[in-house]
């Protein structure tokens, strides 16, 4: 492909809003080695205290587990309620799968705002609210249309003629989806679990809605915590939730490949 | 079951065990959807009906009293309004700032490119409320902004806690969706065109203006409307940047859910925020349609 040489204008520009973008997650890595009791920028003294403080903060620790338990539970069954359903979806096409499929993503065009809003209502009356159980099944409604949207994505685009090849030399349906289908779902499987990881671990507008003073997720209580006092506690939190973030991309780029799962 | 009894089978009962399988698969997705998705929305619908008493407490009994109150108190009007132009705004800003990123990408290749489109994706991947607090960081009373402007002797700017915090925090979040939206409609730009204007003598303003803008309006109106609409239901930066002074429909919601409890009138603005979504839907498909 013949490339345009790039003129200077253009690359000023795009540095200047790359300096943009970037800024607000470049400006909090120093503000987390503050000395300062509350936020400053410069910061007018150094030190490593931030850090042991959230670890000290029994507040942040709790969230912080529940965030990860919550994740991990709300992936596992997004991969074990929507590999069913895009199977279902994608090889059966039953009547109507086109509609269902739409009805299934549809929660993803509902602003959180609202979705929040109106599923609180609903959770108040089972007494749902602040319960693990209301946070799952809430985080659920989001994550499962990402899920569907990437393992019917990674079906529909699997050669069928290995799995047409499995049934005539007589394997069972079953044998053939757990030895053919699922193993070269590989990287669409990956990619569905870093995906709803991320995405229910980093939820908070739902999850202020359903949580309360007895439990709390991680994105919340850093809400909360930014709204009554600004120290450079977040801070310090944030670099590790970037280095975190960090770490489970590289593992999903080196296994399956980053751009694939996240540009189309 | 022996193979001539599989091939004995009348049709109808394996028919009848195919839908039994389609509905077994699908039953635990339907669960979620209807419990989680379905039902609670329908019921926001009915609920904004309610009548609520001047107590507070919520009647089961329907009423267009909401709708009224929505349509006729002018701090209503007021917020609806003020929630499109600040949005239209941010659009528009999110646009001419992210416009550069994305043809810059688009004509980069190579490791270069992936790192470039690594560094765009990266923040999509980072709480809200971590770059949020990253702005603050820069735009409060002892922030980056207001050091460096008391460093040069220039005095200090009220950066947060109005509008103008809203809109640059904003404007941020939302770039790389814009980002994303760009490149995917940059595919019509072909660089031979620009080549064959420039070499007509055409200056590389008038390419700009005259060849690229007008390719790339499909991926411009896409963008748009992303960031549109997401700028109308975002709440945790406006909430956080806007600590309380910025009226928008998101907080106001959250408010009257949360904290008025309120539940048929947050309800009501619930519906408008979709009435608004639908509105700029109908707006972007007839824009598509003058473009194509």
């Amino acid at each position: 492909m013949d490339e345009r040489p790039v003129s200077l204008t253009l690359k000023l520009l795009a540095l200047a809003m790359f300096v943009f973008l970037l800024a607000p997650l470049i400006v909090v890595v120093p503000i987390s080695f503050s000395g300062d009791n509350y936020m400053m920028f410069p910061p007018t003294s150094w030190s490593l205290k931030w850090y042991p403080a959230i670890f000290a903060s029994g507040k942040m620790t709790a969230a912080f587990w529940t965030s990860l338990l919550l994740a991990v539970v709300v992936t596992a069954l997004s991969l074990l309620i929507g590999l069913p359903a895009a199977y279902t979806l994608v090889r059966l096409k039953p009547r109507g799968s086109e509609a269902l499929a739409a009805l299934f993503t549809a929660p993803l065009l509902l602003p959180t705002i609202v979705l929040g809003l109106a599923i609180l209502i609903v959770f108040s009356r089972y007494g749902l609210l602040a319960t693990f159980q209301g946070l799952v099944a809430a985080h659920l409604v989001v994550t499962l249309p990402y899920a569907i949207r990437v393992l019917s994505t990674a079906l529909a685009t699997l050669p069928i003629a290995v799995e047409e090849a499995a049934a005539t030399l007589s394997a069972p349906p079953l044998t053939i989806f757990r030895r053919v289908t699922l193993p070269m779902m590989r990287s669409g499987l990956i990619g569905t679990t870093a995906l709803c990881f991320l995405v229910s671990f980093d939820e908070v507008v739902l999850s202020l809605f359903m949580t309360g003073p007895r439990i709390s997720t991680l994105p919340v209580a850093m809400y909360h915590h930014v709204e009554q006092q600004a120290d450079p506690l977040v801070a310090a939190l944030s670099v590790l939730l970037v280095v975190l973030t960090l770490l489970v991309v590289l593992v999903v780029d080196r296994s399956a490949g980053l751009a694939r799962t996240f540009v189309k | 079951m022996s193979a001539a009894a599989a091939i004995a089978a009348p049709v109808p009962p394996e028919r009848k065990t195919g839908l039994m399988l389609v509905a077994a698969l699908l039953a635990p997705i339907a669960l979620v959807n209807g419990f989680g998705f379905l039902v609670p929305v329908l019921n926001l619908a009915r609920m904004s009906f309610y009548e609520v008493e001047p107590t507070g407490a919520m009647r089961e009994v329907y009423g267009l009293a909401t709708w009224l109150k929505v349509f006729s108190d002018t701090f209503y009007a007021e917020l609806i309004v003020n929630s499109i132009t600040v949005s239209l705004g941010i659009t528009l800003l999110t646009l001419v700032c992210s416009y550069p990123i994305a043809l810059y990408l688009h004509r980069s290749s190579g490791t270069w490119r992936t790192i470039l489109l690594v560094l765009v994706i990266s923040p999509l991947l980072t709480s809200a409320v971590v770059r949020t607090y990253g702005w603050i960081a820069i735009l409060s009373e002892n922030g980056l902004l207001n050091n460096a402007l008391g460093a040069i002797g220039a005095g200090r700017l009220r950066l947060m806690f109005n509008k103008t915090g809203v809109v640059i925090g904003l404007t941020e979040i939302l770039m790389p969706y814009m980002i994303l939206a760009l490149l995917a409609g940059f595919g019509r730009l072909d660089p031979r065109v620009e080549e064959a204007a420039s070499t007509l003598g055409a200056t590389p303003f008038k390419v700009f203006w005259r060849i690229i803008l007008p390719l790339t309006l499909p991926g411009i109106a896409l963008g748009c409307l992303l960031c549109f609409v997401l700028a109308v239901s975002s709440f945790i930066t406006p909430k956080l940047l806007g600590g309380g002074r910025v009226f928008l429909l998101a907080t106001e919601i959250y408010d009257q859910a949360i904290v008025t409890l309120n539940w048929p009138l947050a309800a009501t603005l619930s519906i408008l925020i979709l009435v608004i979504f639908g509105g700029a839907l109908v707006l972007y498909s007839r824009a598509m349609r003058t473009v194509i």
